[in-house]
């Protein structure tokens, strides 16, 4: 099990300032800055809901105060994967809407693209701004060793929790200034300039030159409402909801207290379906009804564009070394987990005859939900899972359980090291850019290897440290 | 600025404005239930519920009428949409869903107070504590409207939050006047004794103008001032007069702000005329009651041509 503090005295150690605090500092304190960071958490507002449980409707995420840091080498090394990464899928997505090369060349299989739930047909042989679908690209990033990482997944369509890496940043900073005097953690805090920028950057052909952008949310409802207000916000644009858009002419508009405003791009939170009832969903109340439309005809930008799934789908995610090899020409800068595909035969009969040791997930769920942990699962549970798996085996994928690195994280016991994992954001536009940092997820359990906050996962301030 | 946003800062604002001005109601019903000549505790929570737009949904829940059922009713009950929880609550929804047009300071104004307040319970502010509790309440109210006032670009956003504020205000005044309009009758001014003294002035606190009044007439409490104050005259932040007096301010801005002017500028225009043309004596003449439903009614027609106007797409 690989701790990143580690004890004291490696070269560069990027844990240096973080182990003379914690020495420095005692429990009590260390227990009482917690419960007032929780406060602030609370009354600023940040929040978000879990489904399907009832109780506290706007909960918050548990926070630890111990930061997680990178030097700037191993900094380097993610930095240079992940814009690897976010460039090969946007190609890839570029692909299997227009010539299909990839599937031609025999790389990818062609019913995992073309038989893919998300796969969406009206997006053939559009041509999105500068030819990119996903702008916004999560990769999410495990640890084994000292320079071993592993990619997990990739999202593609629209990865969540930016908010916290700044809202942590911005915490820590305000209850921990001291920490931050050395200068040598590097600010996050222009994500939300670049995000607008890589927005304007993708305006449509017909945009006017100073092109309106706006944030699509469901509504307060929504799990992520927080975060859509937040970034809405921080970049100074409206943040609105289906019923305030409408289209006309073939524009989109925006109802606003001086009359129709037009709407040159669209930063949208809400899924593919339920963007426009006229070529989706016909029951979605969410979105535009026409706005593929006016899509498809270059009079509004959509970021990410509907379709983008199909590349970040978990079946998909095995060929990402290939598509990063097959367009780029480049040796993959991060390894994927090494994958069983159960709609494979053999390696179907190795994942149930190994269900102790794996990780199995269903290839199209998201968010922790309907996962197995096999060796933290009773046999019943295995037992019970192994008949889901023989019912539709192309549903699901398995991986070994790797030995996720740890950090030291405040818990009842004291300051004691947990399972964590990474997800950096590359935002595509004219150029793909990253913020040095990310948000860190960290499982309070011991033991546990599950981070998801819908399974009671925390988050921590993710720092990288300058040269 | 969104229709959606400019309709739910109004509606905020509002909502917060509505929660003190209940709180003030209570605050109104345990003084004068406190009188010991008056004429019995049931009438007078009875109209206090009426000014509180309450009676029916409490009849529906309770069969009589006590302080603690009246109490529990304006402030804690979640049926009742106008009481103080609902109220606020809806506020606080508002202004959750529209973050982005809020400062940080109006923001945590708001949802300190909704942290705090959901926390009370009817039994806990029913006894002694509930002058506390109404206190409370009403510096929740200013620390917000302060919050807005010292944090706010002054956009269009902030002449809707104000425009909230002023129309429920005004709504509020006119309300409590009418459920007491008959102790302000000329004629009660001279078989007014010691009881409807204490009337006038918890009128007159239930506006939170009991030392304003005294700074204006200097110390007489006479039933045709105390209307004036509360109708006419300008002086006093919660009169009709001045309430009119900043929505039409502020529909002027908007009508700067757009290039246009719609049927609520000439509503408010006409409603504020009469105010400032009118005297108390013309206003005995048609009749108190009168009067006052029918700007209660005037007021709830520029709120519908202020919706009509900035969100219903003009």
């Amino acid at each position: 099990m690989y701790d990143e503090m580690g004890p004291a005295g490696r070269p560069d150690d990027p844990y240096r300032d973080i182990r003379e605090w914690l020495n420095a500092t005692d429990l009590e304190t260390l227990r009482r800055k917690s419960l007032e960071a929780e406060t602030l958490f609370r009354k600023i507002g940040i929040t978000f809901a879990v489904y399907g449980e009832g109780g506290d409707p706007e909960r918050l995420i548990p926070f630890d105060i111990v930061p997680r840091v990178f030097n700037a080498e191993e900094w380097r090394k993610l930095e240079r994967g992940v814009i690897q990464r976010a460039r090969a899928l946007n190609m890839f997505l570029h692909d299997v809407y227009h010539r299909g090369e990839i599937i031609r060349a025999g790389v990818v299989p062609a019913d995992l693209v073309y038989r893919n739930a998300a796969f969406e047909p009206a997006m053939i042989g559009v041509d999105p701004p500068r030819g990119v679908y996903s702008h916004i690209v999560g990769i999410d990033i495990v640890r084994v060793g000292p320079g071993d990482f592993y990619v997990l997944e990739d999202n593609c369509r629209t990865p969540s929790g930016v908010s916290y890496m700044l809202e942590n940043r911005e915490i820590m900073m305000r209850m921990f200034p001291s920490l931050f005097a050395r200068g040598r953690v590097l600010p996050v805090d222009d994500y939300p300039t670049q995000l607008r920028r890589t927005l304007a950057g993708v305006r449509p052909v017909k945009s006017q030159s100073d092109p309106t952008i706006v944030v699509l949310t469901p509504g307060a409802y929504n799990s992520a409402y927080y975060e859509h207000s937040f970034l809405a916000d921080q970049m100074g644009v409206e943040l609105v909801e289906g019923q305030d858009l409408y289209v006309e002419g073939g524009y989109v508009w925006m109802r606003s207290t001086g009359g129709p405003k037009r709407v040159d791009v669209i930063y949208r939170r809400i899924d593919d379906d339920f963007l426009d009832p006229l070529c989706f969903r016909r029951d979605s109340m969410l979105g535009v009804p026409g706005l593929m439309d006016v899509y498809r005809s270059g009079g509004v930008s959509l970021a990410s564009a509907p379709g983008s799934g199909v590349a970040d789908d978990k079946a998909v995610y095995t060929y990402v070394p290939d598509m990063i090899r097959f367009y780029l020409g480049e040796t993959p800068a991060l390894n994927n987990v090494p994958t069983f595909k159960c709609a494979d035969p053999s390696d179907l009969k190795y994942v149930l005859e190994n269900l102790h040791e794996l990780v199995v997930k269903e290839v199209h769920g998201s968010g922790g939900y309907g996962m197995l942990v096999g060796p933290k699962a009773t046999q019943a549970e295995r037992e019970a899972y192994a008949e889901r798996l023989k019912a539709d085996p192309a549903d699901f994928i398995a991986q070994p359980t790797l030995a996720l690195s740890t950090t030291p994280t405040l818990v009842e016991e004291g300051v004691a090291p947990r399972h964590v994992d990474l997800r950096p954001y590359a935002l595509v536009g004219d150029e793909v850019r990253l913020v040095p940092g990310g948000l860190t997820r960290v499982a309070m359990r011991q033991g546990s290897l599950v981070v998801n906050s819908s399974q009671g996962g925390g988050v921590k301030d993710t720092w990288v440290l300058a040269e | 600025m969104l229709s959606r946003t400019a309709e739910n800062l109004y509606w905020m604002t509002r909502y917060v404005e509505r929660a003190e001005n209940m709180a003030r109601l209570v605050e109104m019903g345990a003084r004068m239930s406190a009188l010991p000549t008056s004429s019995g505790h049931r009438s007078e929570w009875e109209s206090v519920l009426s000014a509180a737009s309450a009676a029916d949904s409490h009849a529906a829940r309770h069969a009589e009428i006590t302080r603690e059922s009246a109490v529990e009713h304006i402030l804690f009950d979640r049926d009742n949409p106008s009481s103080v929880l609902a109220s606020f609550g809806a506020a606080r929804h508002n202004a959750r869903a529209m973050r982005t047009a809020l400062t940080t300071e109006a923001w945590e104004a708001i949802n300190d107070a909704w942290i705090r307040l959901r926390r009370f319970s009817a039994a806990e502010v029913q006894g002694e504590r509930l002058l506390d509790f109404a206190s409370w309440m009403k510096s929740r109210g200013a620390l917000f409207r302060g919050a807005i006032d010292s944090s706010s670009l002054r956009d269009e956003g902030y002449d809707f939050m104000r425009l909230g504020f002023f129309i429920e205000r005004a709504n509020n005044t006119a309300r409590i006047l009418d459920v007491k309009y008959y102790l302000l009758l000329p004629a009660t001014e001279q078989v007014g004794g010691g009881v409807d003294h204490y009337q006038w002035t918890t009128v007159l606190r239930a506006t939170s103008s009991l030392r304003s009044y005294h700074w204006v007439y200097r110390g007489e409490y006479r039933p045709a001032y105390i209307a004036d104050f509360l109708i006419l005259n300008k002086l006093s932040p919660r009169s009709l007069a001045h309430c009119y007096e900043m929505i039409l301010q502020h529909l002027d801005r908007l009508e700067r702000k757009h290039g246009r002017r719609f049927p609520c500028h000439e509503l408010a225009s006409v409603a504020f005329a009469r105010l400032n043309s009118w005297t108390m004596e013309d206003i005995f003449q048609e009749g108190l009651h009168e009067f006052l439903t029918d700007f209660i009614s005037r007021t709830n027609d520029v709120s519908a041509a202020i919706a009509e106007a900035y969100w219903y797409g003009g």
